[in-house]
């Protein structure tokens, strides 16, 4: 779908609701007990990511993302949790470490930080502006991408599948004894 | 007349997703839960590359996406094979249970 010849507050609409979603979905999932429950979460806030992937003109990833994120990660991650049979977590709720106030004190800086990166943001433009990509495809543009200037890293990627194939196998097998 | 969506409050929503993820990942304990919340933090980590993409107008940010995804992906088979590994070696999965390597 073509977002710039779709009306801004349409756009604003799409994006204020997806984002909503997602950051409510996201503190669900952190809060639920039970791991499925935070499983399906997490889903839902895939897929409102995608949805304001798309927004960015980002289509190609937008489908990635409901495929790899929503679709075969979760997947494995549920059929994981099923497959192991899991006792609610343990009710230990009141106990406030000192490496609990140093870890919310380290996640305030983080925010902070990456808050602070939008007033240093140096970069140069690139050829792709949200006005041409539409016109030679955003699809077309990252395989381009892809199989010209990232030929190399692509290839390594796949190594990197690959072992973690073999890896998963090897580990999951039962030894024999 | 409604202007284009800033940049800014994409960046802010990756930030705040991270953050969420990174609370998650101090806090909670049961180390399923706690890879979940590694994957949304990768996933408010993307938001930034696709947002700063499409502010410079560049593609590379889709493009290391991308390579994210490829690496979440190999992350999740290897990452739950030690859980099911784990599990069945001390019957839980508790990351406060986990201490093997303590010494």
């Amino acid at each position: 779908m073509d977002f710039t010849i779709i009306d801004p507050a349409f756009r604003w609409v799409v994006f204020l609701a997806s984002s909503l979603v997602a950051l409510f979905s996201a503190i669900m999932m952190v809060t639920r007990r039970n791991p499925i429950h935070c499983a399906l979460w997490l889903i839902v806030a895939f897929f409102s990511l995608a949805v304001i992937y798309l927004t960015l003109h980002a289509q190609f990833i937008a489908i990635a993302q409901v495929m790899v994120y929503a679709g075969a990660i979760m997947m494995l991650i549920i059929f994981v949790i099923m497959l192991i049979q899991l006792e609610k977590e343990s009710v230990r709720r009141s106990r406030v470490t000192g490496g609990k106030v140093v870890g919310a004190f380290i996640t305030v800086i983080l925010f902070l930080e990456t808050g602070a990166v939008l007033y240093s943001f140096p970069g140069s433009a690139g050829k792709a502006s949200g006005v041409s990509l539409p016109q030679m495809g955003s699809v077309a543009a990252v395989g381009a991408s892809l199989y010209g200037k990232y030929l190399f890293p692509f290839e390594i990627a796949s190594i990197l599948l690959l072992i973690g194939l073999i890896g998963a196998v090897v580990l999951a097998r039962r030894r024999q004894e | 007349m409604l202007h284009e969506i800033p940049n800014s409050l994409y960046f802010g929503l990756s930030a705040a997703l991270f953050t969420i993820g990174a609370i998650g990942v101090i806090t909670r304990r049961n180390a399923i839960i706690v890879f979940m919340c590694i994957e949304l933090m990768l996933n408010g980590a993307n938001l930034a590359f696709i947002a700063a993409g499409n502010m410079l107008g560049s593609i590379d940010g889709a493009v290391f996406v991308f390579f994210i995804m490829t690496v979440a992906a190999a992350e999740a088979a290897i990452g739950l094979a030690i859980f099911v590994l784990i599990f069945r070696q001390k019957g839980t999965i508790d990351v406060d249970e986990i201490n093997l390597l303590k010494g």
